[in-house]
C-alpha cells in the first residue's frame, strides 16, 4: 500500500470527478436527450422523435455552414501544416534575440479571438489600411468588400485563422524538432546535401507524425470555428447569414429566452458525429507519442 | 560545411543575414496588426484615420481615446469581471488538477484505471458540443447570468488533470519509495516531493488557464445577458456592435483587453518555452 486509508485517493480525485460528471458526462448525455425534444428555456421539452434531425435536411443555413467548414479545412490544412514548420526551423537556431522573435510569433495565439477579430475588422474595413494601401499603390480602383461579401468574408476569417494559428503550430513543431535526429542532419550535410534537400529528406520525415497530428487538429478546428466569423460579421453571419458556422448556429438557436434548445442540441450531436472520427485518430496519434 | 572547422551549429554571416531578414519579415506580419491598432488607439480626433496615406506614428498622440472608451462602456468593470473569472479558473485548475493528477500518477487504488479512462474519454468531446446542455445545468444551479456561472465549467479542465498526471509520472520512483519507507504521509509526499518536481507543468497549466479564461468568448456570450456583468471580450463585441463606429475607441478597447495577457505571458513565457524545447508540450 502506498497510502493508509482507502479513500485518500478518492478525496484527491473528488473535485475533478465532480467536474467530470457535472460539466462533461451529464451534459453529453443531456445533449442527446434534448435533441429528441422541443425543449425551450421556459417550458416545452416534449418528445418529438426525429423532428429536429429531419429539420436539418431542409436547413439552408446548415448546408452553408458545412460548406464553409469544408472550405475552411481545404485552405487551412495545407497552409497551417507547412508554414508553421518553416517558422519552427527559422526560430530553431539560437541566434541573438531569438527568444524575442519566438514570443512575438506566438503573440497572436495568446490574444483573444475577439481582440484579433476587431483588429482585422479595422484592417479590412472599406476605409481600412489594406484597402487604402491597395488603392494607393494602384492595385484597386475601389475598396474590396472584405467584410460584406459572402465569399470574401469567409476568406477573411480564414486568413485570420491562419495568421492566429501560425505560432500555435510552430510551437508544436519546435517541440518535435527537438527529437529529430541531429546526426542524420550532420551526415546529410557532410554528404553535401543542401539546406532544401536536408529539409525535405531529413526534417520533414522526422516530424511526419507531428504533421499528421497537426492536420487532424486543423480538420477538427475547421468544424469548431466560431469567434472569427462571429466578430468579422459583427454577429450577423454575413450577407444573408450565409457565413455561419455550425457552432454559430448552435449558439444562435441555443441562446436567449426564445432559444430552441432541442434543435440546438441536435446540431450539437451533429457536431460531435463529424468531429469524433478525427478526434479518435488524434488521441491514437498522441498516445503513440507523435 | 563551407568554411570547414565550424561546428554544425555555426552560422555563416550570409546565413545570418538571410535568417534575420526572414525573422523580421515574419515579425512584421505577426506584430504589425497589433502595432497598427496601438497606433490607431493613440490618434487624436483631429487626425484622419481613414486616409489612403495613413501615418504609422500618430501625428497628434493622445490618451483621450482610452478615457473616452471608459465613458462609453464600463471597460474597467469589464476588466475586473474578466479578472474575477480568470482568478477562479486559475485557482480551480491549479489546485484541482494537481490533486487529481497526483492521485492518478502516484497512488495505487482500485478503480484508478477506469477513472483515468473516463478522464481521457472527455478529450474526444469538443467543448462546443456540450455547451448548450452546460448552460442548462448552470442555469439549473442558479448561476445563469452570473460571473460564477461563467467561471464554473472551465474551473477544472480534464486536459489539465492529464497534464499534471504526466508531470507527476516523470518523477523517479526511487525518490518516492524512499519517502514511503520513511513513513511520509500522502500529503507530505505531494507537498515535499511532488510539487517541487512539477513546477514547470504547473506554470504551463496556470498560464493557459489564465489565457483561456481571459480570452473566452462563446461561453460568456451564452451565459451573460446583463451588460453590467459582461467580461471584456463580450463587452468589446458589445461596444463594436452597439455604440460606436469610431475605430480609435475600439482600438483603445482592444488594447485594454490585449496588453494584460501579453504582460502575463511575457513574465511566464520562459517556463513555457523551456517545456517546448524539452519536447514536453504536444499541443
Amino acid at each position: 500500500m502506498t497510502h493508509k486509508r482507502w479513500f485518500t485517493p478518492w478525496v484527491l480525485i473528488a473535485p475533478a470527478a465532480v467536474w467530470l460528471v457535472v460539466f462533461s458526462a451529464l451534459p453529453a448525455v443531456n445533449t442527446v436527450i434534448l435533441s429528441f425534444t422541443d425543449a425551450k428555456p421556459l417550458g416545452g421539452g416534449g418528445f418529438v422523435g426525429l423532428d429536429n434531425y429531419t429539420r436539418m435536411l431542409d436547413d439552408r443555413q446548415l448546408v452553408d455552414a458545412l460548406v464553409n467548414s469544408i472550405v475552411y479545412m481545404a485552405v487551412c490544412l495545407p497552409l497551417l501544416t507547412f508554414l508553421p514548420l518553416l517558422l519552427a526551423v527559422l526560430v530553431e537556431k539560437r541566434l541573438r534575440g531569438i527568444t524575442f522573435f519566438r514570443i512575438a510569433f506566438y503573440t497572436p495565439v495568446i490574444a483573444s479571438a475577439v481582440v484579433v477579430g476587431l483588429i482585422w475588422g479595422w484592417l479590412l474595413d472599406d476605409r481600412g489600411l489594406v484597402n487604402g494601401m491597395a488603392e494607393r499603390l494602384g492595385f484597386l480602383s475601389g475598396p474590396l468588400p472584405f467584410l460584406t461579401d459572402r465569399w470574401l468574408l469567409l476568406f477573411s476569417a480564414i486568413s485570420l485563422t491562419v495568421w492566429k494559428g501560425l505560432g500555435y503550430y510552430m510551437v508544436i513543431y519546435m517541440s518535435a524538432l527537438g527529437n529529430v535526429n541531429r546526426e542524420l542532419h550532420e551526415a546529410a550535410a557532410v554528404d553535401g546535401a543542401g539546406r532544401v534537400r536536408r529539409f525535405v529528406s531529413v526534417t520533414v520525415p522526422g516530424v511526419r507524425n507531428t504533421m499528421l497530428l497537426i492536420s487532424v487538429l486543423i480538420a477538427v478546428f475547421g468544424l469548431r470555428v466560431f469567434s472569427e466569423l462571429y466578430i468579422l460579421s459583427n454577429g450577423t453571419g454575413g450577407p444573408g447569414g450565409r457565413d455561419m458556422s455550425l457552432v454559430m448556429l448552435i449558439q444562435m438557436y441555443g441562446q436567449g429566452l426564445t432559444g430552441q434548445l432541442g434543435y440546438a442540441s441536435a446540431l450539437s450531436v451533429l457536431l460531435f458525429v463529424v468531429t469524433v472520427g478525427p478526434m479518435l485518430v488524434l488521441m491514437r496519434l498522441n498516445r503513440k507519442g507523435a | 560545411m563551407a568554411g570547414g572547422g565550424r561546428g554544425f551549429n555555426g552560422v555563416s554571416p550570409v546565413e545570418k543575414v538571410v535568417r534575420y531578414t526572414l525573422l523580421v519579415f515574419v515579425l512584421v506580419i505577426t506584430i504589425g496588426p497589433f502595432l497598427w491598432q496601438l497606433s490607431t488607439s493613440l490618434k487624436g480626433i483631429g487626425e484622419d484615420v481613414y486616409t489612403q496615406t495613413p501615418s504609422f506614428i500618430p501625428q497628434q498622440p493622445t490618451l483621450g481615446n482610452y478615457a473616452e472608451v471608459t465613458e462609453t462602456i464600463p471597460v474597467w468593470a469589464y476588466a475586473g469581471n474578466s479578472l474575477f473569472v480568470a482568478f477562479i479558473v486559475v485557482a480551480g485548475n491549479a489546485v484541482g488538477a494537481t490533486l487529481a493528477g497526483f492521485a492518478l500518477a502516484k497512488l495505487r487504488f482500485r478503480g484508478s484505471k477506469p477513472a483515468l479512462g473516463l478522464f481521457l474519454a472527455t478529450l474526444v468531446l469538443p467543448g462546443e458540443v456540450t455547451i448548450i446542455s452546460q448552460y442548462v445545468i448552470v442555469r439549473g444551479l442558479g448561476f445563469a447570468d452570473s460571473l460564477v456561472g461563467v467561471a464554473l465549467p472551465g474551473a477544472l479542465q480534464m486536459l489539465n488533470v492529464l497534464l499534471m498526471r504526466t508531470a507527476f509520472l516523470s518523477i523517479p520512483k526511487d525518490i518516492d519509495s524512499a519517502a514511503i519507507i520513511d513513513g511520509a504521509t500522502v500529503w507530505q509526499r505531494l507537498v515535499h516531493i511532488g510539487l517541487p518536481n512539477v513546477r514547470g507543468m504547473l506554470s504551463v497549466v496556470v498560464i493557459f488557464s489564465f489565457i483561456y479564461a481571459w480570452d473566452d468568448f462563446l461561453w460568456p456570450l451564452i451565459v451573460l445577458t446583463d451588460p453590467d456583468k459582461y467580461t471584456l471580450t463580450v463587452g468589446l463585441q458589445y461596444l463594436n456592435g452597439t455604440f460606436t463606429s469610431n475605430p480609435r475607441l475600439i482600438a483603445a478597447g482592444t488594447m485594454i483587453a490585449f496588453l494584460p495577457i501579453v504582460a502575463v505571458f511575457a513574465v511566464l513565457q520562459r517556463f513555457f518555452f523551456k517545456g517546448v524545447e524539452a519536447g514536453a508540450i504536444k499541443g
